[in-house]
């Protein structure tokens, strides 16, 4: 297997740096770098394609397609990590949502204290 | 099961559920003064004891400690996750035909299909460069769609980013913008003397590489995505060189949404004229022309030139939105 996996060493390259790609995406609290290993996951794609595309047009045509979406979405994801920031003050996501749920809470009591007092008054 | 053991399970349900008789060594807090209003009475009907129930007890304890174990949990499994999502590709790649670049025996990635773009696109598309033909001839379809998404996604992030500050009484001055007391517009260029210097011997250079990239598309490598980043690469050259507002004097917010607008309308209607035609197998009016020359290769050179046009606007309204929050 070590072999076979060493005669197509750019796709396993390519799919080492995926795994790297998906474990960022999934481990970091940080929300700039969660957008960076969903880059590495996509730049592991193109490595991919590119290593299929030697006379192949095909994948040339996909890397580029694959291109401009990576484009597009790191553009949105990057807006609105810089919404979420200026909403909670903090790029850990973790932060950002227990904040998010106090908020939540303490609405929900207020709301729930005006309510009995429009009832029992 | 005889007494002891329902008067044990009771109690033990008791303890855990918190409701029913009170057991006898417990401390009873004190009732409530009777003339309190009745949102300020404790409504909680376990609040008569003073001992914490197993489930009260529970939460407490996951309130304290939940997130901690939460984390540890999820870290655990992502890793498993990935060591088994890679372990798994990694078997596949294993399985994997070598390319042709290791050894001559063709894998069956290069079937008929890919035989069949290779020895006919160029006569079949007009176009010289196979990628071309290939990307806005036979998977027109797909290119269209990915215009789309770019137009989408600029669109959405001009809305999150731009029109938030829009308002004039929500705006506040960026720090920069607050020390100086103008805002970017119109503060002056930066004070980088080489920048000054280069930028009017560069952009000249880069605009044409760029016109050449796109007009070249169908022929040579390159093509309206590529071409369209570097002109929107020489639109921050001089944003960055002379100041935002000399680029904002013709390329506004306005100037982004009308070019680019126009860009995929134009673009969408020569798509729709290769899709009905190819649907319906019709006879095109637009001639292939001769394999090279500049105006060659049906409705490709047209379709570079509005995603040329569109990526430049995506990419210097992405740049303006990023760094300074407006156009």
């Amino acid at each position: 297997m070590l072999e076979r996996l060493f005669i197509n060493h750019y796709q396993t390259a390519a799919v080492i740096l995926s795994g790297i790609g998906l474990t960022n995406l999934l481990l970091q609290r940080n929300l700039i770098k969660k957008i960076i290993g969903l880059n590495i996951m996509n730049s592991a794609i193109f490595l991919f394609l590119a290593a299929k595309g030697n006379i192949n047009p095909l994948p040339s045509v996909m890397a580029l397609a694959g291109i401009v979406i990576t484009l597009s979405l790191t553009a949105f994801a990057l807006a609105l990590t810089l919404k979420i920031y200026e909403d909670s003050g903090t790029l850990n996501i973790d932060e950002a949502l227990l904040k998010k749920t106090k908020e939540q809470e303490e609405l929900e009591a207020i709301i729930e204290q005006a309510e009995e007092e429009e009832i029992f008054s | 099961m005889n007494e002891d053991t329902k008067e044990i399970l009771k109690k033990f349900f008791d303890w855990v559920v918190g409701n029913g008789p009170r057991p006898e060594n417990e401390v009873v807090s004190p009732e409530p003064p009777p003339d309190l209003p009745f949102t300020q009475r404790p409504r909680d009907r376990y609040s008569r004891f003073r001992e914490a129930t197993l489930r009260e007890r529970y939460n407490q304890w996951l309130e304290l400690h939940g997130f901690h174990i939460f984390s540890i949990l999820y870290s655990a499994l992502s890793v498993l996750m990935c060591v088994v999502i890679v372990s798994l590709l990694l078997a596949t790649v294993a399985e994997l035909p070598p390319t042709l670049s290791t050894s001559q025996r063709p894998s069956p990635a290069h079937n008929e299909v890919i035989r069949r773009y290779v020895e006919h696109a160029p006569r079949e598309t007009g176009a010289q460069n196979i990628v071309a033909g290939l990307l806005h001839r036979y998977r027109g379809f797909e290119t269209f769609g990915e215009s789309a998404v770019m137009f989408t996604s600029a669109v959405s992030v001009l809305m999150m980013l731009g029109a938030s500050r829009r308002n004039k009484f929500n705006r506040e001055l960026s720090p920069k913008d607050a020390a100086s007391g103008r805002n970017f517009l119109q503060r002056g260029p930066p004070d980088e003397p080489i920048l000054r210097e280069a930028a009017p011997i560069l952009i000249p250079v880069i605009l044409m590489a760029g016109c050449a990239v796109i007009i070249n598309g169908h022929i040579s490598p390159g093509g309206g995505f590529a071409g369209g980043a570097i002109l929107g690469m020489a639109l921050i050259l001089a944003a960055n060189a002379y100041g935002f507002g000399r680029v904002h004097e013709f390329f506004d917010e306005r100037a982004f949404v009308i070019s680019t607008s126009t860009a995929l309308i134009v673009y969408t209607l020569s798509c729709g004229y290769d899709f009905f035609t190819g649907a319906n197998q019709l006879q095109t009016f637009i001639p292939n022309g001769t394999i090279g020359n500049i105006l060659s290769g049906g409705l490709i050179l047209p379709a570079n030139i509005c995603l040329g046009f569109m990526t430049a606007g995506t990419l210097y309204a992405f740049y303006v939105l990023f760094s300074e929050g407006d156009m």
